[in-house]
């Protein structure tokens, strides 16, 4: 029994680190209909740039409020300069335009950092006292980063005028203009949002994982996971969808498939929510109109 | 009376094709005029063209300032609302929410709190439902809650594109009444497309009939209910 | 006065025609020579030149396979080093572990990716686009893991893999190893290249394509859809896995790093750059993948060991320049550069 609670809360902690970068590939997703499928490098990137805040210095959150700010800004930069001039190209091109972001991205990372893996900071001391014997004090620390993280992109966009104007124009650009909405930089601010996400589950899962530029794979793929699972046009979906194949993924490595599997639990998930059921468990049914 | 907008040798085009021929269009400050037409004659076409919705040639002036190249959400900012064919109403969005965005270029916090009381006096029922989902309602309330979010704009033009399209007779008289209000009490100009001639020249001071995208008569509401070939075109008797 | 469709005509067979010969025969002298020169390749090239250019051809055979699903049939696979793997570790296991035949490993491993490929592409149908690619993206980043599942080790090697023996050449032939696997490979290749260009000029080719531009359409016009998509996904895969049984055999070992999600992303470089929808397109893209890397390598003296990152790099800005410049690859620029040619050649 201890040993399944240690598996589920570990699988919770590590699920907040999905649940997040899910929540990133959804907001992306509801605006332009497309996966962006660079998410895991920008948020590997993004890990990078706090080290080096970090190694000059500059003390943990400072770097990390920091890192979100550059990780916001650039992503901007990167929706409107390469994403853009894609934006009604067949689908082919633009999953082209992502996969080449990805290689750049994550090349650049191994240019100027070199690829030797390297230690990341956690801001939660090993010995803290609201560690436990189910949840590290970095679990816990994260857990708690991640879903006060949720809840305040949750407030923006429920109560603040600008994340009610980005809704619009993810729902309905074209009604979006005509109330005078930017949707174009509606778009690029989702970017960004999503951005910062992604650095938030990049910095928490860092500590754990080890920082070197193929860190997010398995995370990315999690993240998708999550999010199809809970329902890609979802946020909130995507977030539960991201706890629980965080959950599933600890479960079914120690008591199914043998820890060396894990991701294939992804895979399957991921295949199995595709066929099955694509809207995912709080989706809105895809229609296609013929 | 001035001139409020006018277009001169207007073309519109979806991509290549071309559907509007030159139409010279003109608007009074504080009227109401009528488009009128069968379908496919390019009514939709030419309020798209006003907002910068379809690729235009021509001239377009609003209150002397051309709008040409000006991207829809600027022109929207000049103060002309545009409620489109089928309301373009945000459905996964509350009626309460609809109604912030179209006030969503406006500043003055106050002005518009006071707005939506405005507003939901024109439209009680929608002040009953505001804080329900805009899909949900009837396609009456959504012609509503439409004409609203683009009130809620404070527009020296409002654009509507077949307001009449699809609803119950009883609720459409409800509404022509509301928008006549709108138009004497608060001198917003209005611009519509109809189908439904009958009601159109009924409301509007003006009308220009629209065949295959260009002018091929205008006037007073009068002269043309009046005309012949109107009458037993589009009129009915 | 020559009436219009005289015209017309003698326009058509001139425009047809350049420096006397027309464009068909200029196609297949064209390919004589590529021909000759393939084979002359292993007797004037170096050893490991010679292994490179092997190399290029496993690649043109891989791509082959992709260009049949997406190029074609619109059905984008971010996951085919997977079946290139499941190619590979076929004719290794088979070699190593039963004892088969080199040359007879290489239609087995068709063969069994061609069953894999159908049934993946049986759920695959319900996939569109984005989704697609997303469940293959998936199948490419989990590859390395399931090739490493230790329950499989007996067979798989594990994470050390298997090491193959290279061939000789048989009947005492005077080539080395490197001159007979590229022979040998060439020797594949000829039929599956063939095979490819039957499927795709005939009914079946047609039948993929309209699938890819007008999927509704097709299915109204009687074209039986899933069928289609599902033998395609079969038979790209079957090409992409003879690729990968040769490539075990020409690098002599299988392991389970080999396989990484970058091995799908460099096939669909080698699709874009070479040319969608395009059989020689192929053969440009291969040269791309296989030299790239190799020429960004050469600088490992500049960057030390950050030239790793040098390849990665040049595809990504490769495929985003593609896209945006090139959306029809390189055999795109020189059809139109033929087309220029030939236009010329009517006005004079």
């Amino acid at each position: 029994m201890n040993e399944f609670l240690h598996q589920f809360f570990s699988g919770l902690a590590s699920g907040g680190i999905y649940a997040s970068v899910a929540l990133a590939l959804v907001m992306i997703y509801q605006a332009t209909h497309l996966v962006n499928f660079a998410q895991g490098e920008m948020a590997m990137f993004a890990t990078y740039i706090a080290w080096s805040l970090i190694g000059a210095g500059i003390p943990y959150w400072v770097a990390f409020f920091l890192t979100l700010a550059i990780s916001f800004v650039a992503a901007v930069a990167i929706e409107r300069v390469i994403i853009r001039p894609f934006a009604s190209a067949p689908v082919l091109a633009s999953v082209c335009v992502f996969i080449g972001l990805l290689a750049i991205i994550n090349s650049l990372a191994g240019f100027i950092y070199t690829y030797t893996i390297q230690p990341f900071p956690s801001p939660f001391p090993e010995h803290a006292w609201y560690g436990s014997v189910y949840m590290s004090p970095h679990e816990v620390g994260e857990m708690v980063v991640t879903i006060a993280v949720l809840a305040l992109v949750y407030a923006f966009f429920r109560f603040t005028p600008l994340g009610l104007a980005m809704r619009a124009a993810a729902q309905n650009p074209v009604s979006s203009r005509l109330v005078g909405i930017r949707v174009g930089w509606m778009l690029a601010l989702g970017w960004g949002l999503a951005a910062a996400t992604g650095a938030v589950a990049g910095m928490m899962a860092a500590p754990i994982v080890y920082l070197e530029p193929n860190m997010m794979g398995g995370i990315l793929l999690y993240g998708f996971a999550g999010a199809l699972l809970g329902g890609i046009d979802n946020p909130w979906g995507a977030v539960l969808g991201g706890f629980m194949v965080g959950v599933l993924e600890n479960l079914a490595g120690t008591y199914v498939v043998g820890a060396d599997l894990k991701l294939t639990v992804a895979l399957v998930i991921i295949v199995g929510v595709l066929v099955m059921r694509p809207s995912g468990l709080f989706g809105r049914p895809l229609v296609t109109r013929v | 009376m001035t001139l409020l907008l006018e277009t001169e040798q207007l073309k519109a085009f979806y991509g290549p094709t071309q559907v509007l021929y030159g139409v010279d269009l003109a608007v009074e400050s504080g009227g109401i005029t009528a488009l009128l037409g069968a379908n496919g004659a390019g009514k939709t076409t030419l309020l798209r063209a006003l907002t910068s919705m379809v690729r235009t040639e021509g001239q377009i002036r609003f209150e002397g300032q051309a709008l040409n190249q000006l991207a829809t959400e600027d022109v929207v900012r000049l103060g002309i609302a545009h409620v489109p064919d089928g309301r373009g109403t945000f459905v996964h969005l509350t009626v309460e929410e609809n109604l912030r965005l179209g006030a969503y270029v406006r500043r003055a916090k106050r002005e518009v709190d006071r707005d939506y009381e405005r507003v939901y006096g024109y439209f009680p029922r929608l002040g009953e439902r505001r804080r329900q989902q805009a899909g949900t309602l009837s396609g009456g309330e959504q012609q509503m809650l439409a004409i609203a979010r683009a009130l809620m704009l404070r527009p020296r033009l409002l654009l509507l594109d077949e307001p009449s399209f699809g609803l119950a007779p009883l609720v459409v008289r409800d509404i022509f009444h509301i928008l006549r209000t709108i138009n004497t009490d608060e001198q917003v100009s209005l611009l519509l497309v109809e189908q439904n001639a009958n009601l159109a020249l009924e409301l509007a001071d003006h009308a220009y009939l629209l065949e295959t995208g260009q002018v091929v008569m205008s006037g007073t509401a009068e002269r043309i209910r009046g005309d012949e070939t109107v009458r037993r075109a589009y009129l009915g008797y | 006065m020559t009436s219009v469709s005289e015209a017309a005509n003698g326009t058509r067979s001139k425009a047809a025609r350049v420096a006397g010969l027309s464009m068909v025969l200029w196609r297949r002298l064209g390919l004589a020579a590529a021909l000759v020169l393939a084979v002359a390749i292993p007797f004037v090239a170096s050893g490991y030149h010679t292994f490179q250019f092997t190399q290029v051809l496993i690649y043109a055979i891989a791509l082959l396979g992709l260009n049949l699903l997406t190029g074609y049939n619109g059905q984008i696979s971010l996951g085919h080093g997977a079946f290139y793997a499941i190619g590979a570790y076929t004719a290794a296991i088979l070699i190593v572990k039963l004892g088969v035949p080199y040359w007879a490993t290489i239609p087995v491993a068709g063969l069994i990716c061609l069953v894999t490929g159908f049934l993946f592409g049986l759920p695959a149908l319900r996939l569109e686009g984005l989704y697609l690619a997303l469940a293959t993206f998936a199948l490419a980043l989990s590859t390395p893991q399931i090739l490493k599942f230790k329950k499989l080790e007996a067979w798989t090697g594990g994470v050390q893999g298997i090491n193959i023996d290279k061939p000789d050449a048989p009947f005492g032939l005077p080539l080395d190893g490197d001159q007979w696997l590229y022979l040998f490979t060439l020797v594949c290749l000829i039929p599956v290249f063939w095979m490819g260009r039957n499927l795709i000029r005939g009914r079946v080719g047609r039948a993929i394509v309209a699938i890819r531009d007008h999927p509704i359409a097709a299915e109204t016009m009687g074209v039986n859809t899933a069928v289609y998509k599902s033998l395609t996904f079969g038979v790209s895969a079957a090409f992409t896995g003879v690729a990968g049984a040769l490539g075990g055999l020409v690098t002599g070992f299988v392991a389970p790093d080999s396989f990484q999600i970058l091995l799908s992303l460099y096939l669909l470089v080698g699709i874009v750059v070479g040319g969608l929808a395009s059989i020689a397109g192929v053969f440009f893209g291969a040269l791309f993948i296989e030299f790239v890397p190799i020429y960004a390598d050469q600088l490992t003296d500049l960057f030390g060991d950050r030239a790793k990152a040098l390849p990665w790099a040049m595809f990504g800005v490769m495929l985003i320049a593609c896209m945006y410049l090139m959306p029809t690859g390189v055999i795109g620029l020189i059809k139109s550069l033929g087309a220029r040619i030939a236009r010329s050649a009517v006005r004079n």
